[in-house]
């Protein structure tokens, strides 16, 4: 008798998930794996849907751990399109052989530097890297005026830096690009000897912002959203935009690909074209993620630095966050 | 069923054997991988270590003093189990500036486990027999040395088994120490995967984390022995003798308090104070709602299944203790530590290749959750069918009663509660989980968790902050099932 109720509560819980289990795909629909913020799909996914009458169906999740996932799943993977934060995991996905070609008029609408050039897939925004400095510790007369800079003894525990997270990974490969092997290894030592590591960027902006360490490498949007946001953890901060192709001014790419084993490539191909072009380019700009359109027809409003002020450094995207960049952030024990 | 939770051992394995030797031998023998041993060692360590201080300590001021409002202090005591130690995390950091590093770890990870030792030292304690006690104290033993000499000796079981889950749980932990910056090898697992070029060096430290966990299962076995612990007859129960505190009534009652504070008080003013300061605060009811009805059928079909497959594992080893069972029983704990990201890629790489029809879709998400939780519910399932002795079911028998009325009439009842309080752990667990969610879900599920970390990656605070507050929500009648489970009897250890 008392286990009952116990059943009849199991079942009216466990019915609703059975019916989702039924589904009504009725339309057509491609599948994504989006490791891009997922509010940013929302905002920009429904245009295309109401569009094209494709519907778009997000698994989200994190860079590499969906690389990962779509490596593993290899030729019986369910995706049709990959989207990621940054650049390395495309590669990693392209190393294993498993996209298509993007479309030539689709990689045309975005500049060439930002897409690898075997066009396996396409770059389509952008973030930049930043230092960010508490106010009270730092004018700006003393801010450095390259990247490399912080490894110099008058900068030892004074910069936070966050090495597990993808994104500092993929500016020590700019450092490696732009500097050569030595130079990069000779400043992640003194980075990992003299340097605060922090978990992610997010706490490294709050631990500038609250004064426990001087200065922190970050990339700009988390500084600009947490100001849209409430400010509490950046209003005794300032961002400093580093210049003049200096690897501080490193551009990670966010990139869209499109998967050979999809059997809805036509659709797949057109969701990035409609990624690049100028409606989705500007739906990303208004939503916000604060992130550069790479499209050059659109632009981020203000406050944002202008994404024609920055000056980053030419660097080839598909030879970011190589083996060489792991093992040496191996070697100086910071992975 | 032991053959599906070696499911993830095997992918480990594999792929260790894969890479060969000798690199994998680079691989381990690693400074960062000392660092990662040191930190990891010293975490569990540390946190048993006062996970059975506080557990212990409030178990018995709660059961056997005159603190005040003690049916109170029981209930707010447990009442950290509804709260995701990852929400416990998120509101240090969010509240306690300069909160990281090895003690914020071990604050946030005693105040969100400890109730793990607390819960079956309080189920032993009220079932113990004062009888012991009062011969102790007729034979001139003072009264801390008859808690150190009768007491606390009958508690080792309960404190043993409640120091296995909760080292088990650290191992796997994740979301609460990335956010505290304190790596082990489960945080380092996950940044390996993070690289583009170290799917291997993650499995060496997986594989060393496998060993890590048969080390902490081993040495549970050899500490619990060979003793028994059972009377010869229950007897008739007679109330204890209530402990009067005197002049320390009132600030042992105060660490009481201080502890509710920090465990549930805390986390709870944050999740109020993101509510109001953040703006993207708001309140989609129609999605939180779908993403609470999804969490809930999750955790109760999850929870369902992982009790079913439990029970022969359990019965096997109980009613034909041996080698074989053993290794059985404790191959089932070895999921539980590792991490989600492992567990989650094994069956992915298994589960496409053998299974596809059933790849994403809710069947392979639920044996996912089995898997990784099962050992959550053999251990209450377990110390359940200890209280079952065998001479039930021959009693039953020599009255005539066929085997299956006999399990329906006898042996259910008795377990009823052991099943119930797994059942809790296991929703508790599965309403947290988010790796796994994330890469097997069928496409488009979104849970509470998986909201919640959407939201929280993002800078977005507020938004984040009611799906933290639903999660904590849903978790409270589970909660409230083992606080009152623990009042009947005990569910993790029972006299064998």
């Amino acid at each position: 008798m008392r286990r009952a109720p116990v059943a009849l509560t199991a079942a009216l819980l466990i019915a609703p998930l059975l019916a989702a289990c039924g589904g009504d795909d009725d339309g057509p629909f491609i599948t994504v794996y989006n490791a891009q913020h997922e509010e940013l799909l929302e905002e920009v996914a429904p245009i295309f849907e109401e569009e094209t009458g494709i519907e778009v169906k997000l698994r989200s999740g994190k860079d590499l751990e969906l690389a990962n996932q779509l490596v593993q799943e290899g030729d019986a993977s369910p995706a049709d399109v990959f989207l990621t934060e940054n650049s390395p995991a495309m590669t990693l996905v392209d190393n294993a052989g498993l996209f298509e070609p993007i479309d030539d008029e689709t990689l045309a609408l975005v500049p060439p530097q930002f897409s690898p050039s075997d066009k396996s897939w396409l770059g389509f925004i952008a973030r930049s890297t930043v230092m960010v400095y508490n106010t009270d510790a730092l004018s700006e007369d003393e801010l450095p005026t390259s990247l490399m800079d912080l490894a110099q003894p008058e900068w030892a525990s004074r910069v936070a830096f966050s090495p597990t997270g993808a994104d500092f990974q993929a500016i020590v490969s700019a450092v490696v690009a732009t500097q050569g092997e030595e130079a990069a290894r000779s400043w992640i030592q003194s980075l990992a000897d003299n340097g605060t590591v922090l978990e992610n960027n997010l706490v490294v902006m709050k631990a500038v912002n609250d004064g426990e360490v001087d200065a922190g490498i970050i990339y700009h949007y988390y500084w600009y959203r947490d100001q849209k946001e409430s400010g509490e953890n950046s209003d005794s901060s300032q961002l400093h935009f580093f210049g003049d192709q200096d690897p501080g001014a490193f551009l990670s790419v966010s990139g869209a690909g499109v998967l050979a084993a999809s059997d809805k490539r036509e659709d797949a191909q057109a969701f990035v074209e409609f990624l690049a072009g100028e409606e989705g380019q500007q739906a990303i700009a208004d939503s916000y993620a604060l992130e550069y359109p790479l499209n050059p027809a659109v632009s981020l409003e203000p406050p944002v630095k202008p994404f024609s002020e920055l000056e980053p450094p030419a660097i080839d995207v598909s030879t970011l966050n190589s083996e060489v960049v792991v093992q040496m952030m191996q070697d100086v024990g910071l992975l | 069923m032991g053959a599906l939770a070696l499911v993830p051992l095997g992918f480990v394995v594999v792929y260790t054997a894969l890479i060969g030797p000798g690199d994998a031998w680079d691989l381990v023998a690693r400074p960062r991988v000392g660092e990662l041993l040191g930190n990891t060692v010293t975490l569990v360590v540390g946190c048993t270590a006062t996970c059975t201080a506080l557990g212990v300590g409030c178990a018995w001021l709660v059961e056997r003093t005159d603190v005040p409002l003690s049916r109170v202090w029981h209930g707010l005591l447990v009442a950290p189990l509804a709260v995701p130690a990852f929400v416990n995390s998120y509101s240090w950091a969010s509240l306690v500036p300069g909160i990281h590093g090895f003690t914020g770890a071990l604050v946030v990870i005693t105040l969100s486990y400890y109730p793990l030792v607390y819960l079956p030292v309080v189920a032993v304690l009220r079932g113990l027999d004062p009888a012991l006690e009062e011969a102790a104290y007729s034979l001139g033993h003072s009264r801390a040395r008859t808690f150190a000499r009768v007491v606390l000796p009958q508690l080792r079981p309960a404190v043993l088994g409640g120091c296995l889950l909760v080292s088990l749980h650290l191992l796997a932990e994740f979301g609460a120490l990335q956010m505290l910056q304190f790596p082990t090898f489960t945080t380092a697992i996950y940044d390996q995967y993070g690289s583009t070029f170290n799917g291997e060096a993650a499995n060496m430290l997986a594989s060393v984390l496998v060993l890590l966990c048969m080390l902490i299962l081993l040495a549970e076995l050899r500490l619990r022995g060979r003793r028994r612990y059972a009377r010869v007859a229950r007897g008739a129960a007679r109330p204890v003798e209530i402990i009067r505190l005197g002049g320390g009534r009132g600030p042992l009652t105060l660490v009481l308090a201080a502890v509710v504070a920090l465990a549930v008080g805390l986390p709870a003013y944050s999740l109020v104070h993101w509510l109001r300061v953040g703006s993207s605060t708001e309140f989609p009811v129609g999605e939180l709602a779908a993403a609470a009805g999804t969490s809930l059928g999750l955790g109760a079909a999850a929870a369902a299944a992982t009790v079913v497959l439990a029970m022969p594992a359990a019965w096997l080893a109980v009613r034909y203790p041996g080698l074989t069972s053993n290794l059985v029983e404790r191959s089932t704990y070895v999921a539980n530590a590792l991490p989600g990201i492992v567990v989650a890629l094994a069956l992915v790489t298994v589960s496409i290749r053998a299974v596809q029809p059933i790849y994403q879709t809710y069947v392979l998400l639920l044996l996912a959750y089995a898997i990784m939780f099962l050992p959550r519910a053999v251990v209450s399932v377990r110390a359940a069918l200890e209280q079952a002795p065998v001479l039930l079911d021959e009693v039953a028998h020599s009255l005539g009663v066929g085997s299956l009325a006999t399990v329906r009439r006898v042996t259910l009842p008795i377990i009823a509660p052991g099943i119930g309080a797994g059942a809790a752990l296991v929703f508790l667990a599965v309403s947290t989980e988010l790796t796994a969610t994330l890469m097997l879900a069928p496409i488009d599920t979104t849970t509470l968790a998986t909201r919640f970390w959407a939201e929280s990656s993002s800078v977005a605070y507020g938004a984040a902050a009611p799906y933290a507050l639903l999660m904590v929500l849903i978790s409270i009648p589970a909660a409230v099932l083992l606080g009152r489970h623990a009042s009947l009897s005990s569910p993790w250890e029972a006299p064998r």
